[in-house]
């Protein structure tokens, strides 16, 4: 177990099943065009199941672990708190009702697809949504805008992905050794 | 391929993806697009982006874009597949690095590790971004678009649905 959880079971909250899977599930409704905002106003604001720097450490650590950031920090804090069970508990609350929504809508979409009308929405929508993306990469940049070798990698990567289309087992498999023996050497 | 092999090749390479989504889905949306509209042609590229659409305008998290994927070309039972295997995965190596975390967090490998792969998720979702502006221009005002929701969510702390809802309502008078 680690320490933060041994601390935790001394003064900390106690944290049922119900609790855990009702949280999430509410995260799950709230988070339009990403869960990331809601997920922390929850743990910290609200239920105070985690102080803001235990908050920072979970999600570093989830942030480079594959997957969805908010999914494997659904798995991390259930484990915290309940274990296993917790950690399945926790997952399901938060994609449950998403899962649920989103087939709704693939069978709307589906069915009315094709009128011009849904057509010029979704236009008008992908668009948007494209731009949500391209303000998330730049703020996920701007931390970074200080360091060339960061920069440089951000640059490769792009190129890697976008221009030549190298499949992405690739890309991290050529870039991250190069990448981390960059950060060794540079120290920073 | 029958039925069932769509199905086997969709809960394959979608648990393979899942293992490379560091970063989340933004990291592994050009990898799913490679697969799904250039290699196997499973669909367009418009569709695909309207998929993404349809996945950021639901609640939840952005990872949903691959039940939606699965949905689109093996039905009810491809959007089971599809999420069970780009969930499963990583929530077992999740599990079992909350347990090792402790231990890591004070090692140097692990802060230069950290550092390494921070460059590469930012780059991944700066190249999503720009898979998804291209298949989705059309011309200047869908341009203008993606240029006012990126500065929109850049500069405001407001609800990402009301520049989503906007940008519909454009499409609905027939503008983009």
């Amino acid at each position: 177990m680690t320490e933060e959880s041994a601390a935790g079971a001394a003064s900390g909250p106690h944290v049922t099943l119900a609790d855990l899977f009702l949280s999430f599930c509410r995260v799950g409704l709230s988070g339009f065009g990403g869960v990331l905002p809601w997920v922390r106003s929850m743990l910290v604001d609200e239920r105070r199941w985690l102080t803001e720097e235990e908050f920072v450490n979970l999600l570093s650590l989830c942030q480079f672990l594959p997957g969805g950031n908010v999914m494997n920090l659904a798995v991390c804090v259930g484990a915290r708190f309940r274990g296993a069970l917790g950690a399945v508990t926790a997952l399901t609350g938060l994609m449950i009702m998403p899962l649920i929504i989103v087939m709704c809508l693939a069978t709307l979409y589906a069915e009315f697809s094709t009128l011009p009308a849904v057509q010029a929405l979704f236009r008008g929508v992908a668009s948007a949504a494209a731009g949500l993306v391209l303000a998330t990469g730049i703020k996920m940049a701007l931390p970074l805008r200080r360091n060339a070798r960061a920069l440089v990698f951000i640059a490769l990567t792009i190129v890697a992905v976008a221009l030549l289309k190298i499949p992405l087992v690739w890309v991290i498999l050529l870039l991250l050794p190069v990448s981390f023996a960059a950060a060794v050497v540079l120290r920073r | 391929m029958n039925d069932q092999d769509v199905l086997a090749e969709l809960g394959l390479r979608f648990a393979i993806i899942s293992l490379m989504a560091i970063g989340g889905a933004n990291a592994i949306l050009p990898e799913m697009h490679r697969m799904v509209v250039d290699q196997h042609g499973w669909m367009s590229s418009e569709t695909f982006a309207n998929l993404y659409a349809l996945a950021q305008a639901a609640p939840g998290p952005n990872i949903m874009v691959v039940t939606l994927i699965g949905w689109h070309v093996a039905g009810i039972p491809g959007a089971l597949i599809t999420t069970a295997a780009i969930t499963v995965p990583p929530s077992i190596l999740a599990y079992a690095a909350s347990q090792a975390r402790s231990r890591w967090n004070r090692l140097p490998w692990y802060k230069s590790f950290e550092r390494a792969v921070a460059p590469l998720t930012v780059g991944l979702v700066l190249a999503s971004a720009g898979l998804l502006i291209l298949s989705t221009m059309s011309g200047p005002v869908s341009l203008g678009i993606t240029a006012a929701v990126a500065a929109f969510a850049l500069f405001t702390r407001a609800n990402p649905l009301i520049p989503l809802a906007t940008a519909a309502v454009l499409g609905l008078l027939g503008l983009v």
